[in-house]
């Protein structure tokens, strides 16, 4: 029980310093994998681990001082491990094994990780509450009758629950967050560009990029300083040096920008109150609270409900049935390959956002939808920019309220498209925000609120959660 | 009823790179299937573009080559259509800022305006075997290059003839400026066409009709003649040209219906998120347009003017790029140009299009070439002395010691021969003596070449015979 309760920081020293071996620490993981299967948060545990571990356990006797030296991972089924399954939890990917490594795998395997297995997810990353996993719902770690959040809920759950201390997920529009929210633990989106995208298999590739799951301010800082950086193989990494972030700077007296719009779209939201909390909490621990203005910023959602679905639109027509994607047996020509095999491939709500998304793109509607809400998007940098020279920082909630019952909003996807309300800017802005767990809804479950810097200033962000956090001690 | 046609041509042409266009896998053709592949280029999830720089610089090179201006930015879109050779089941080309815009091309006197040259992905290859479809990905990811003609500007090209005279000075620039071998037989350049017919005169623009695809410039002027062809017999009959795309059938001579507007296909393009906008300096366009290697219409007027060489000459030695190079070559080694055209044009290029290729080194045909004007070798010898190297690794002046039909201009060995001739062909100079015939004395100049076995001078046997003779 002492090896679960751990953070990776802690588990790389004591490994290190031989207190404990990694194949200890691996088989203590594994059983906690295993006992919390109800919770369906891991959809395979590799069997490799153990091997990996012993040989692990080797290296590190050879003198090897990686930075992730002996901790195991849990990765989301939408990031490439060469040889292991990647299905994005898709009936339609559901054999597809991954031939190479996404860069971020190379890179904690480099820094000596273990990837003990991949979490359950909503298909294709579609979703806020990981009940549109081809594969079964996961179920909240505090609420076994709600859900952990989406679409990363599996790497969140897992988390929560001690089946690893970090887990990788990826974001597109709060699917890091959210589920962190929800679960009670920390969940980083990074600035678009910060981490290399090649091998996660792609939802709305101007949006998407790999976060990051802990329970501590500290872990979250160390995985990031592994896997950020440019990278040959993704135009869209950025090249900007990576900081130490996880050397957190001592004196942060930072200026904490409230934007007033949020203020008002969270009145009479059940994360009112807990926000307001937030505030005041800031105040007495010193922090200057700025009130600043994002006007643009209730245009977020729906450009978001553009822009994601025409670029996931795009990127999942190669899910054809001809190459890899599973075929429908009995179709005889290609239409029927196309139509039978994709029909039966994609869940309810991946084919949904394809037709949103060849919509907003098709002939005659591009100029005023995609095109508009692109410039839109244009619109809300600037606002960001301009708002980032008044503050330092932008606290927001990270959720309108507590996690929800599993089935509680099926008809109506509206409904559940406006639980990211408050995280899609960060994604539409491209700017980095980690959520961090504050408060309690009125259930008694975690509630988070999020903390957005200006573009590639994380290190301002976990400076000032250690700072936050300590306090809060 | 008179009609004006107008004729567009879309022209897709592979460039030349050591990679393909957004992965590191070689760009070569013919190699076993599925052989030059990898996450990229099969589109597998989670592989990301990374675009192929020389692409860019070989896109620009082809613009500057055909006077186009060049975009500072240029932006990648996604084209989106399902097909199987297609394996992200988009490709990624250029639509609203292509890197090239407005340029133009000669044929005959027009000068032809060219709306824009972008760059764009090739697709994989179907391969049909029994009742099962193969797909082979080696082509996919290799960089093309497609020029769209400007209808909207005048002049147009208006019969087949000027179209495939277009397509052969298009071919020969992109290859003379190194962007492309544009090897028709190995699809390496395509044509797509349309055709309109409109009353002769007539401002307005009839409807367009497309073909797609068209192999070989041949298939080309027929589908354009057959079409023009048949949009005049619709139109005398007062019918109506629907717009569609057919497909030229080149066995059968005839075309048939594709696809109408009503099921047209809708592409939704937008800009490909994985790729940055492309920025291309003018010190980079300095640079190429520096390093543009002689293009054919100054070479020609090289040819013409400083030369001294023929206009038919020129184009010939123009129209493959492989016997210009050679020209040029021996020229460095013999400057005569009109004598080494001769050879070229008459003795070289018949040779190397029975073979495909020249197999003779510039060394050797300069040796022969010299041997000749310096009268060491006859003409025919010569000939002779050419088709025994031709392939071979041998010298042509060992080959000619060895054949012993270097001249021997010696007065002795001369002599010797002709009283050895006129002696056993007396009846023959008697006869020549009687009627003072010149063709009997050429006769007898003939008898005393083959005797030497051609290494004599004719010309100055002839001297000898007519002295002696008298």
């Amino acid at each position: 029980m002492e090896i679960l309760s751990l953070s990776a920081l802690e588990i790389r020293e004591k490994i290190l310093t031989k207190k404990l071996s990694c194949q200890e620490v691996v088989k203590a993981f594994v059983e906690q994998i295993k006992k919390c299967q109800k919770y369906n948060a891991v959809l395979e545990i590799f069997d490799d681990v153990e091997e990996k571990a012993k040989e692990m356990d080797e290296k590190i006797g050879q003198g090897f001082k990686g930075k992730l030296a002996g901790v195991p991972i849990i990765i989301k089924d939408n990031i490439l491990y060469e040889g292991k399954i990647c299905s994005c939890s898709s009936k339609f990917l559901k054999d597809f094994v991954a031939p190479y490594n996404a860069t971020v795998i190379e890179k904690v395997l480099a820094e000596g990780a273990i990837i003990l297995g991949r979490a359950n997810m909503d298909e294709f990353a579609m979703g806020s509450s990981t009940e549109n996993s081809a594969f079964g719902v996961t179920h909240n770690p505090l609420d076994f009758d709600r859900v952990p959040g989406g679409s990363s809920g599996g790497s969140a759950c897992a988390v929560a629950l001690n089946m690893c201390p970090i887990a990788l997920g990826t974001e597109t529009g709060g699917s890091v967050r959210q589920p962190a929210s929800y679960c009670g633990i920390y969940g980083l989106k990074p600035t678009y560009g910060r981490i290399s995208r090649y091998g996660i298999v792609a939802f709305a590739s101007s949006l998407d990029q790999v976060g990051i799951f802990s329970k501590t301010v500290e872990d979250n800082a160390l995985m990031l300083e592994v896997i950020a950086g440019g990278d040959e193989h993704d135009s869209t990494s950025s090249q900007t040096a990576v900081d130490n972030y996880s050397c957190f700077e001592n004196d942060c007296k930072y200026t904490i920008g409230i934007p007033k719009e949020i203020v008002q779209i969270s009145q009479g939201m059940a994360c009112q109150k807990n926000y307001q909390n937030f505030i005041d909490s800031l105040k007495k621990k010193g922090f200057a609270v700025k009130e600043i203005s994002l006007d643009g910023i209730s245009l977020c959602l729906p450009t978001y409900y553009i822009l994601a679905p025409a670029e996931a639109a795009s990127n999942l027509a190669r899910f054809d049935g001809v190459k890899y994607t599973s075929r429908n047996k009995e179709a005889k020509t290609l239409q029927e390959i196309y139509k039978k095999s994709r029909s039966e491939g994609f869940g309810k709500e991946v084919k949904r956002r394809i037709m949103l998304g060849n919509y907003v793109l098709s002939a005659g509607l591009y100029d005023a939808y995609y095109k508009k809400a692109k410039a839109v998007q244009g619109k809300i940098i600037s606002q960001f920019d301009k708002a980032f020279e008044q503050c330092d920082l932008i606290a927001m909630p990270t959720t309108i309220g507590e996690a929800f019952k599993i089935g509680s909003k099926p008809s109506n996807p509206i409904d559940t498209y406006k639980e990211d309300v408050f995280t899609v800017s960060a994604n539409i802005a491209g700017v980095p925000s980690l959520s961090i767990p504050f408060g309690q809804g009125e259930n008694g479950l975690p509630l988070g609120i999020q903390i957005l810097a200006k573009k590639f200033d994380e290190k301002k962000i976990y400076s000032f959660a250690n700072s936050f956090t300590k306090g809060e001690e | 009823m008179q009609y004006d046609v107008v004729i567009g041509l879309e022209v897709h042409a592979e460039l030349k790179t050591q990679t393909k266009c957004f992965c590191s896998c070689k760009n070569t053709y013919g190699d076993l299937p599925n052989s030059n592949c990898c996450p990229v280029c099969m589109g597998l999830p989670g592989a990301l573009p990374v675009l192929n720089k020389f692409a860019v610089e070989q896109t620009v090179r082809a613009g500057l080559a055909l006077g186009f201006e060049i975009n500072k930015q240029a932006l990648f879109e996604r084209k989106n259509y399902f097909y199987p050779d297609l394996a992200k089941a988009y490709q990624i080309s250029q639509l609203e800022k292509p890197i090239c815009i407005n340029g133009h091309l000669k044929v005959f006197d027009k000068e032809i305006p060219i709306n824009r040259i972008h760059l764009e992905e090739d697709a994989g290859k179907l391969v049909h075997k029994d009742n099962v479809s193969l797909v082979d990905y080696n082509r996919a990811g290799v960089p093309l290059i497609e020029l769209v003609t400007d209808a909207l500007k005048q002049p147009h090209i208006e019969s087949a003839d000027e179209a495939i005279e277009f397509l052969t000075k298009l071919r020969q620039i992109y290859i003379y400026a190194g962007v492309a071998d544009c090897i028709v037989e190995k699809g390496q350049m395509r044509a797509d066409v349309n055709v309109s017919l409109k009353p002769k005169g007539s401002s307005e623009f009839g409807t367009k009709v497309e073909m797609k695809n068209i192999m070989g410039f041949k298939a080309v002027h027929r589908a354009i003649t057959y079409e023009i062809q048949r949009q005049k017999e619709i139109l005398d009959e007062g019918g109506v040209i629907e717009q569609e795309t057919r497909k030229w059938d080149n066995d059968k001579g005839e075309s048939y219906t594709l696809r109408t507007k009503e099921n047209s296909e809708d592409y939704r393009y937008f800009p490909d998120p994985d790729l940055l906008m492309v920025n291309i300096d003018q010190k980079d366009i300095d640079r190429i347009k520096d390093s543009m290697p002689i293009l054919p219409a100054q070479l020609k007027e090289k040819f013409m003017n400083e030369y001294g060489l023929s206009e038919y000459d020129s184009d010939v030695l123009l129209a493959d790029k492989e016997v210009c190079d050679f020209f040029i070559a021996c020229l460095e080694d013999y400057f005569k140009p009109k004598t080494v055209a001769n050879w070229v044009i008459t003795e070289v290029l018949a040779r190397q299009k029975l073979e495909g290729k020249i197999l003779v080194s510039k060394e050797n045909l300069v040796w022969i070439i010299k041997a000749v004007d310096d009268k060491k070798v006859q003409r025919l010898a010569a000939k002779d002395l050419l088709s025994d190297i031709w392939g071979t690794t041998l010298s042509a002046e060992e080959q000619a010691r060895k054949k012993d039909i270097l001249a021997d201009l010696s007065t002795d060995f001369v002599l010797e021969v002709i009283e050895k001739v006129v002696k056993e062909k007396s009846g023959v100079v008697e006869q020549f003596k009687r009627e003072k015939d010149p063709k009997i004395l050429n006769f007898l100049v003939g008898q005393v070449m083959k005797e030497t076995r051609g290494k004599a001078n004719a010309q100055a046997v002839l001297q000898k015979l007519t002295d002696m003779l008298k």
